[in-house]
């Protein structure tokens, strides 16, 4: 039986998009937009909205920081504990549109030497891990070609 | 400015990880910090417990986990939680209760029995929970987010490991001479780099261990101080418990983004320095008044960024004033004399109460060889998952 591919999150993005982005929310009152979704009030303090209408964050951004894990996490990370662990780099891209940043593990293979603050990183649809059932997917970010950073600059 | 209240006593139950309950460590810290207070347990009128989510239910009821193991008396009896800032808060209801009349003398207990490995999330399936979360999608653990607070300051203010592992070397200095600390043993800067990596540019010893350990406080009423026959006690004068503005803009723990500043502008003042800025406040001082300060060592880095955002230096600064020696035993003002987080290792609800019980021993100049000479102004402070802050101003 066909294994099922289902986000890891749900609504937090389209997995089949030909325009894959992470889907936010913005207040109809006030503008201020929220990943994660916030979908029943706003939580600007000085706006009173209670609708709030789903919006596609942008697909490129900079980098704020990078880090890895070179230590298996605890669950509810789902890793093979017989299979030897191997670290995953973690990025915190900012997005200028929506002035914000955003975690996502890097696309596999992005290492820490390929990244540098303020390079520029898009989206891309990933896997996280699979079972019996299911592919999770999610949100990879990964080094624009030909941008500036260290990759570029290599 | 709001009224004082007295410390009378402190006590502490050494950090390590000895494998028994939080309840046997609580109540030691406890009987510690009545013997120094010269108080029966039956004076006291109120006591708050600061909450440990490790230890079951009698972890979410620890004020009265820790009455009962004293003795019922019928004192009057609050639990806390607010993560790491949890102590703050246990702190702030008894001076709270304190100075509204409720009681005259209460007891302020915090303890832990930590886990081997990082801190995980509670079990079970729940994805509206943002600490689930981040580890479900992520797999971002504690130290993944100090890597990227330290990447950042390297990126934006030249940092560099080598500053970090000068944090370890000064503290681990000043934990060789805690005897409440769970390392006590001096850490070379070759030590440091020759530690395994674990949050890139983190290495093992730039972030501090988890540990079992517990901290008391017994407060009073200055009145009750005086009757009691101390006439020159520490007193706290300022406890900050802040929350952030929004928006929000430094990615915290357990976040996955954070707010947006598309529509309303970031606040002129960082969610960390606005802890600060309450204690001084409140406190009716500045940082040119401080003899020391505790700060919440996460990570070497991270206790960099508190330089700067306790108003010791300006932005970028910080690493100066650590080789200039300023923050260390002996300099102009020194950061983490307790040893910090780094030679404690973090026992959650107890840490914060830590903190006031290192500024207490040192402002009654009772510090062995950690003391700081003449000190009169501490401050300690610390931030709390979910947006708790946590300071502490402490005067004699």
């Amino acid at each position: 039986m066909p294994r099922i591919r289902k986000p890891v999150v749900p609504g937090w993005f389209d997995q089949d998009a030909a325009d894959f982005r992470l889907l936010g929310t913005r207040c109809r009152d006030c503008g201020s937009v929220f990943f994660p979704r916030e979908d029943t009030f706003c939580r600007n303090p000085g706006c009173a909205g209670g609708e709030l209408d789903e919006v596609p964050l942008s697909r490129r951004g900079t980098v704020w920081s990078y880090t890895d894990g070179r230590y298996r996490p605890p669950a509810p990370y789902v890793s093979d504990p017989d299979v030897e662990w191997r670290p995953y780099t973690l990025v915190a891209v900012e997005l200028a549109a929506e002035r914000m940043v955003v975690l996502g593990q890097a696309a596999p293979g992005v290492g820490v030497a390929d990244l540098a603050v303020g390079a520029e990183v898009e989206l891309v649809p990933g896997v996280l891990d699979e079972d019996a059932e299911h592919i999770w997917t999610t949100w990879w970010w990964r080094p624009v070609a030909g941008a500036s950073g260290r990759e570029a600059a290599a | 400015m709001t009224g004082e209240v007295a410390v009378l006593g402190a006590g502490m139950h050494p950090w390590g990880k000895w494998g028994r309950s939080f309840v046997e460590y609580g109540t030691k810290a406890a009987r510690d910090a009545l013997a120094d207070a010269g108080l029966e347990w039956g004076a006291v009128q109120s006591v708050v417990g600061a909450d440990t989510v490790r230890g079951g239910y009698p972890g979410y009821v620890a004020g009265a986990t820790f009455a009962r193991a004293l003795g019922w008396q019928g004192a009057r009896v609050t639990s806390v939680y607010a993560a790491c800032a949890s102590g703050a808060q246990a702190i702030n209801t008894a001076r709270a209760q304190i100075l509204a009349g409720m009681a005259e003398v209460v007891l302020v207990v915090g303890a832990d029995a930590a886990p081997k490995g990082f801190f995980a999330p509670a079990g079970g399936e729940r994805p509206d929970d943002p600490d689930w979360l981040r580890f479900r999608v992520l797999g971002a653990t504690n130290p993944e987010y100090f890597g990227l607070y330290a990447r950042r300051r390297m990126a934006l203010y030249g940092d560099t490991v080598e500053d970090f592992a000068q944090v370890k070397v000064k503290n681990s200095a000043a934990g060789a001479a805690n005897p409440y600390a769970r390392y006590r043993k001096r850490v070379t800067a070759e030590e440091v780099a020759a530690s395994p990596v674990v949050a890139d540019p983190l290495r093992l010893l730039d972030i501090c261990a988890t540990s079992d350990g517990a901290a008391a406080l017994v407060l009073s009423s200055m009145d009750f101080a005086r009757r009691h026959g101390a006439a020159d006690p520490v007193r706290i004068r300022a406890v900050s418990t802040a929350t952030p503005h929004y928006p929000r803009t430094v990615l915290d723990l357990p976040d996955i983004a954070t707010d947006s500043a598309a529509a309303v502008p970031e606040p002129a003042t960082g969610f960390r320095a606005s802890i600060a800025r309450g204690a001084y406040e409140e406190a009716g001082i500045g940082p040119e008044d401080l003899s020391l300060a505790e700060v919440y060592d996460l990570s070497t880095a991270l206790e960099l960024e508190w330089y700067e955002d306790l108003g010791l230096c300006g932005a970028g600064e910080a690493t100066k004033l650590l080789r200039d020696g300023a923050t260390a035993l002996g300099g102009r003002l020194p950061v983490n004399a307790s040893g910090g987080l780094s030679s404690f290792g973090e026992a959650v609800p107890a840490q914060a109460v830590a903190q006031v019980c290192e500024l207490t021993w040192q402002l009654r100049g009772h510090a062995g060889e950690r003391q700081v000479p003449g000190a009169r102004v501490g401050l300690t402070a610390n931030q709390g998952l979910f947006g708790h802050g946590s300071a502490v101003v402490a005067v004699r």
